[in-house]
């Protein structure tokens, strides 16, 4: 029996190294994985507190238009009126908060419109782009459309 | 972006434009083939009993682990956060596919390939052990896990618990790489991988690299040692490619012919792209060189009586041929499946760069790597019994 053992013992031994791997695991699993893992889903739970604690940038629509109500009532009719406010004006929670000692800059036109108006095989016939370039001449958009209410049909078909 | 806007052919959504998964997953699917395809050549001596491929078991053995420890590194770089890939096994999600691929990665390399490296090797390790001083000497006392005994009724337990082992590992070898398969093949959304065939033609694609890249490494390993091949072995290698590789041939075709059979609405899109963007890299490189030709010259050994230097000539092309065929074949298949729009409507490009994270440096440096960890598995456990009686198997 004694000489059965001693032609198995490599083996044994190539066990207990696969047990100890197996241990180490169990116990860096242990040690590891976040107690509230799992409680809400596949994740540590408490994820959703350290996300929600982090400071607020963004003021959101409605903040801006408890103020803003005639930017507002003009946009509501026009084509951009899906566009959110901080879209274009940036993150703007600070002003929201202060809006007396905190004055956002006005942002520059043609670069955020071009990230949308550009001509691009991938964009629908129906949504209008232009060749900047071609179209202006280097001009600033702004100087012949309104942002808030870009008024497709008056300017005509170019857009 | 904009030079690749501007290679853009009809209609692509804007998050089709740029490829997505670059040629380091080419790369994955092709080592971990090779891993599964080198290790199915091994179980042939030891399950089938197939005496003639001998000389390449313990080889076969190597190049599968030394490619295996290279398979996930293409996963890391295009990834990145190699630290965080651990999650995965400390918190596995079980419904997904790609998630669970790290514990079958894990059991085919622990609980297969270095098992069975180790038992076949335990005797060489402690003979080693006793031949030599010093670091080595204990470099070999730890892999031989301070074990001394090779009694010949241990040596013929290893031998039937390696034998079992070798049983386990075909299945695991085709799940390995019949599991990278399935991860294109369950992917809905792309009809250019959604296929049920897929696992399987990835597997006899696996075979078939795997075999040919055993073969060209005995070749080429043989003559850096100035020794001579075993031509009986070398002619049953090549034989077995051949089937292998007509088994492929034909899934691969019986997939092509029911795509154009059954002609679906993703058809015509397909069938634009395989004649302008991969027609070179699918109809010449994969199918003309990679496949009918390699099976042609395999096929003339196997029907024309050819002396001993032409057979070694036309196997070496044949070799080499079939592993530009199969990577050509998983890069049809990873970055074909990513040229052409889901609304069937237009087609990408891919751009490859040279030194970046994924560019074409580092998979050079991949696909180099095992080759120096073969080289360097190869000094530390030579495959060779050739060399030396039992007794006396210290010299190198």
């Amino acid at each position: 029996m004694r000489e059965l053992f001693k032609d198995k013992e490599h083996l044994v031994r190539m066990a207990g190294l696969f047990g100890v791997g197996l241990l180490v695991f169990v116990v860096l699993r242990g040690v590891l994985i976040p107690a509230d893992f799992g409680d809400l889903g596949h994740y540590r739970a408490s994820a959703l507190d350290d996300n929600s604690s982090v400071e607020l940038r963004f003021a959101g629509r409605a903040a801006c238009e408890l103020c803003h109500d005639d930017v507002a009532a003009e946009r509501a009719k026009s084509a951009h009126r899906s566009i959110a406010c901080e879209a274009c004006h940036g993150a703007l929670a600070v002003h929201a908060d202060n809006p007396e000692a905190v004055f956002p800059e006005r942002p520059e036109a043609t670069p955020l419109c071009v990230a949308c108006h550009e001509a691009n095989v991938t964009k629908p016939a129906w949504f209008p782009t232009v060749i900047p370039d071609e179209h202006s001449e280097g001009e600033a958009c702004d100087e012949c459309h309104m942002p808030h209410a870009p008024g497709f049909e008056e300017v005509g078909s170019d857009g | 972006m904009d030079t690749l806007l501007a290679m853009v052919e009809g209609f692509m959504y804007p998050n089709e434009v740029e490829l997505q998964w670059s040629v380091l997953i080419v790369l994955y699917p092709y080592i971990t083939g090779l891993v599964a395809g080198a290790f199915i050549l091994a179980s042939l001596e030891r399950v089938f009993n197939v005496e003639a491929v001998k000389p390449t078991y313990r080889l076969a053995l190597l190049t599968a682990l030394a490619f295996l420890v290279v398979a996930p590194l293409p996963l890391q770089l295009h990834l990145g956060h190699p630290e965080r890939s651990f999650q995965m096994y400390l918190t596995p999600k079980t419904d997904s596919a790609m998630a669970m691929f790290g514990f079958v990665y894990l059991w085919y390399l622990m609980a297969v390939l270095v098992l069975e490296i180790w038992l076949d090797y335990r005797r060489d390790i402690v003979l080693k052990a006793r031949s030599s001083t010093g670091f080595v000497r204990g470099f070999y006392q730890v892999l031989a896990l301070g074990s001394d005994n090779i009694s010949p009724r241990s040596l013929e337990i290893d031998e039937r618990l390696g034998r079992f082992i070798t049983i386990v590992g075909i299945p695991s070898a085709f799940l390995l790489h019949g599991y990278v398969g399935f991860l294109f093949g369950s992917v809905k959304a792309n009809p250019w991988w959604s296929t049920p065939l897929m696992p399987v033609v990835f597997l006899f694609s696996a075979i078939v690299s795997g075999i040919a890249l055993v073969m060209l490494v005995y070749m080429v390993v043989s003559r850096l040692r100035g020794k001579p091949i075993d031509m009986r072995c070398l002619d049953t290698i090549a034989r077995y490619l051949l089937y292998a590789f007509i088994i492929d041939f034909s899934l691969e075709m019986l997939d092509l012919i029911h795509r154009m059979y059954e002609a679906d609405e993703s058809f015509k899109s397909l069938d634009f792209m395989v004649k302008s963007r991969l027609f070179v890299s699918q109809i010449l490189i994969q199918i003309i060189f990679g496949t009918l030709l390699p099976l042609g010259l395999l096929a003339l050994t196997q029907v024309v009586r050819l002396t001993e230097m032409a057979r070694k000539n036309i196997y070496a092309i044949a070799g080499v041929l079939t592993l530009i065929g199969i990577f050509a074949m998983r890069w049809n298949v990873v970055i074909g499946g990513q040229l052409f729009s889901k609304s069937f409507l237009g087609y990408t490009v891919y751009k490859m760069d040279f030194a970046t994270r994924e560019g074409m440096l580092p998979a050079i440096i991949l696909m180099v790597a095992p080759f120096f960890i073969l080289w360097g598995l190869i000094r530390i456990l030579p495959p060779w019994g050739d060399d030396a009686p039992p007794s006396t198997v210290d010299t190198e």
